[in-house]
């Protein structure tokens, strides 16, 4: 009885009524602006990072495992649709192609050409495994090395990406990735009842990134408020009371790793179609720290704090950055452009917002208690501080 | 699943299996580290008869090895006193090199410049290095580090990944954004002599001469005086260092300015060991250094040394073998072999975060 009127109170929540009002905004969003728009492209790359953006928040917000390696999960997404989903694999099936459930032109073409959402399943299952592998090693580790192991993770599947085109298939001839050189073309989504999208006319994509965020939304919000959920932001607060109170933490930290992984698999693969490019020069550490900027500048573990973040670092870097203040620094004297300084600009970004609103542009309420009371925070160290933190806890 | 937890009792094991695990978390490093170097001399013996080639892979590696301990430093300085991986020490060490560069320029060294000449610029441009990379780390620490001292600890490891990224980005507005060859001032690849068939050229007498000494002047600071002292103190016990009248704040910047004088060092050399530099060189060192800091028990100053040249040596082995494009993917799998395996290093102890 309660759970129901718990579930009737969340509903009738002032924010899913600003929920609406957005979604309802974003829906008619697109129809202000010509169909092959820049803003139109800027929009759906920054629909497909919020998905990202939320994977992440899942990872370093909730379960507080700081993940610098995340660009794996893009990569891996990104090369599931490049696999299953162009003309790569030239030899498959003979020469001759392989079709699976993919009606078209694409069905004789040569390569692998799967049903977009096939491809979508496949990433998720080939981006949790990933993530659970690349989490299973970092489970007796605690705080700043969980970093620099996923970091390292995240270099070896860039290495890879890079280097794959060396790396044969064995008993064929195709390799792993085409290297620098990149997949593309990759096959454009076509959905079941719809017509195959096309480069120019952004709209379906649009509409298919925003389905996709809504869905990345409710799953987190599912979670959240779930037992998962309350077991991941128990782990945070205090890993060893955690498992004291029952919390099994293998379990829950590999989740943690392979719910967020999914997440990116299925907007990498999104965006590998949206792109029409799988190339290893995307996949490198500094994407990782552009998702992470979006998570930050939102507020860590906040949801409608990483949808803003992740909108807004897209919108400065794909809009702001290249279209509008790009020659400001030539028109004041200085011989370069602002391009050249984006990730300059994130990582000062990051340092700001550490310093000055550490709790992010829209604070999730318990984390704000942790940084301002001081409660929660198990790991600090204590070094020079007042006493406040130390005491707060005991 | 849940039997699996920290907590639970391991499962009781075989007496067989017992001693093989502890044989492997023991040595099992050390196996790892030594796969490459005698896989290699196999196959030189078998193809060569003779180990010339892996010799001058570990001569190489020795004197690149040198470079990286020297940056290994700041990060093992830096962890064992407050406990933060300084991921922003890589591009302290890159703007070293730069500083550098742009030293040589001003005082006028060319490939022409006399010995003398050459020697004094280079010893200045060394005490320049030293002080600008040192000031830079000590900045950086008071800017982004020290506001957060009472914060959860992922915040300034967070601000240290953005300070990279800005270091990064003057690196570029500095000497643009690719690889910037610069007057290969000592001649370094001219040997000097000839010892079993490897050739010692003056870029690696260069690199041991000038770290041996560094490492030396460090470990003797750190050991005998009052400020080193108090660093020990400070790194073992932040409050009771503070009740004893020690000043924390200043001790942490102390260290910052040593990790920061060893970069700068550190860039000099690679600077004239390499004869390149460009913006990303801090962001591979860094991560190889911090991988020689962790090998060496990350915390331990001799630890840090030994790492960075074994370390030194897998890479020069990986470069000249398995092919350069690779040895990025070789460093970070034993970065991750270590971490799991054996986190307290190879000389370290337990640390409380890796424990």
């Amino acid at each position: 009885m309660t759970a129901v009127a718990d579930r009737l109170n969340r509903l009738s929540h002032p924010n899913l009524v600003i929920a609406l009002v957005f979604l309802g905004a974003a829906l008619v969003f697109p129809f202000f602006l010509d169909s092959g728009a820049t803003q139109m492209q800027t929009a759906v790359q920054a629909l497909a990072y919020v998905a990202m953006a939320l994977g992440l928040n899942l990872i370093v917000g909730f379960a507080g495992l700081l993940d610098l390696g995340y660009v794996a999960f893009f990569a891996l997404g990104a090369y599931t649709m490049g696999w299953l989903g162009s003309g790569f694999f030239a030899g498959a099936g003979g020469g001759e192609g392989v079709a699976i459930l993919v009606t078209g032109p694409a069905a004789d073409l040569p390569g692998v050409h799967a049903n977009f959402l096939l491809i979508v399943v496949a990433a998720i299952v080939v981006t949790t495994i990933a993530g659970m592998l690349i989490g299973l090693p970092t489970l007796r580790l605690r705080g700043d090395y969980i970093a620099i192991v996923t970091l390292a993770f995240g270099e070896i599947v860039g290495r890879i990406a890079i280097n794959g085109d060396q790396i044969g298939l064995p008993g064929t001839a195709e390799s792993l990735t085409a290297g620098r050189q990149g997949i593309t073309p990759v096959d454009k989504i076509k959905l079941p009842f719809l017509d195959q999208f096309q480069a120019l006319d952004l709209r379906p994509w649009y509409f298919v990134a925003l389905a996709m965020v809504v869905l990345v939304l409710i799953v987190n919000f599912q979670l959240r408020d779930s037992r998962l959920g309350r077991a991941w932001v128990a782990m945070r607060e205090d890993e060893v009371a955690a498992v004291s109170m029952g919390v099994p933490l293998v379990k829950t930290k590999l989740l943690a790793y392979g719910t967020g992984a999914a997440f990116g698999g299925v907007s990498g693969a999104f965006l590998a179609s949206f792109l029409n490019t799988v190339n290893a020069d995307q996949f490198q550490f500094s994407f990782s720290i552009f998702i992470l900027a979006m998570v930050i500048l939102g507020g860590l573990a906040s949801i409608w704090g990483s949808v803003v973040g992740a909108i807004a670092l897209a919108i400065i870097n794909f809009y702001l950055i290249p279209d509008v203040f790009n020659d400001v620094p030539s028109k004041i004297g200085l011989d370069f452009d602002l391009t050249e300084l984006s990730f300059g600009i994130f990582g000062f970004l990051l340092v700001i917002m550490m310093v000055l609103r550490p709790q992010g542009l829209i604070p999730e309420r318990r984390r704000r208690l942790e940084l301002t009371e001081g409660i929660g925070t198990g790991d600090t160290t204590g070094v020079g501080g007042p006493e406040t933190v130390v005491e707060a806890r005991g | 699943m849940e039997a699996h937890t920290e907590t639970a009792p391991a499962p009781a094991r075989p007496a067989v299996l017992g001693a093989v695990g502890k044989f492997l978390s023991e040595y099992g490093l050390i196996l790892a580290l030594l796969v490459l170097p005698v896989a290699y001399g196999i196959q030189d013996l078998r193809t060569e008869g003779d180990l010339t080639r892996l010799a001058d892979n570990l001569k190489d590696g020795l004197s690149n090895g040198a470079i990286w301990a020297l940056v290994a430093l700041g990060y093992t300085l830096v962890y064992g006193i407050i406990e933060l991986i300084n991921f922003a020490h890589g591009d302290v060490f890159m703007l070293g090199s730069f500083v550098a560069v742009g030293l040589w320029g001003t005082l006028g060294l060319t490939l022409v410049t006399g010995p003398l000449g050459l020697v004094l610029g280079l010893a200045v441009t060394l005490l320049v290095c030293m002080l600008a990379s040192g000031t830079l780390n000590v900045m950086i620490e008071r800017v982004a580090y020290r506001p957060l001292r009472d914060a959860p600890k992922l915040a300034p490891l967070i601000t240290a990944v953005g300070f990279s990224f800005i270091l990064q980005n003057v690196g570029i507005l500095w000497l643009g954004g690719s690889p910037e060859g610069v007057s290969d001032l000592i001649r370094s690849q001219q040997t000097l002599v000839t010892i079993g068939g490897v050739n010692v050229t003056r870029g690696d007498v260069l690199s041991v001469g000038v770290t041996i000494p560094l490492v030396i002047l460090l470990t003797a600071f750190i050991s005998k005086s009052r400020l080193g002292k108090a660093m020990r103190a400070t790194a073992q016990d932040p409050e009771a260092a503070r009740l004893m009248g020690i000043n924390v704040d200043t001790t942490i910047s102390l260290t910052f300015l040593i990790g920061g004088i060893m970069a700068g060092a550190a860039g000099l050399i690679y600077a004239l060991y390499q004869t390149t530099v460009w913006f990303f060189q801090g962001f591979t060192a860094g991560l190889i250094a911090f991988t020689a800091a962790v090998m060496g028990g990350i915390g331990n100053l001799k630890g840090a040394v030994i790492g960075g040249l074994i370390i030194g040596c897998i890479q020069q082995i990986s470069d000249n073998r398995i092919g350069g494009e690779w040895t990025p993917a070789v460093v970070f799998a034993y970065l991750v072999l270590i971490m799991v395996f054996r986190p307290q290093g190879l000389v370290g102890e337990e640390t409380r975060e890796a424990g």
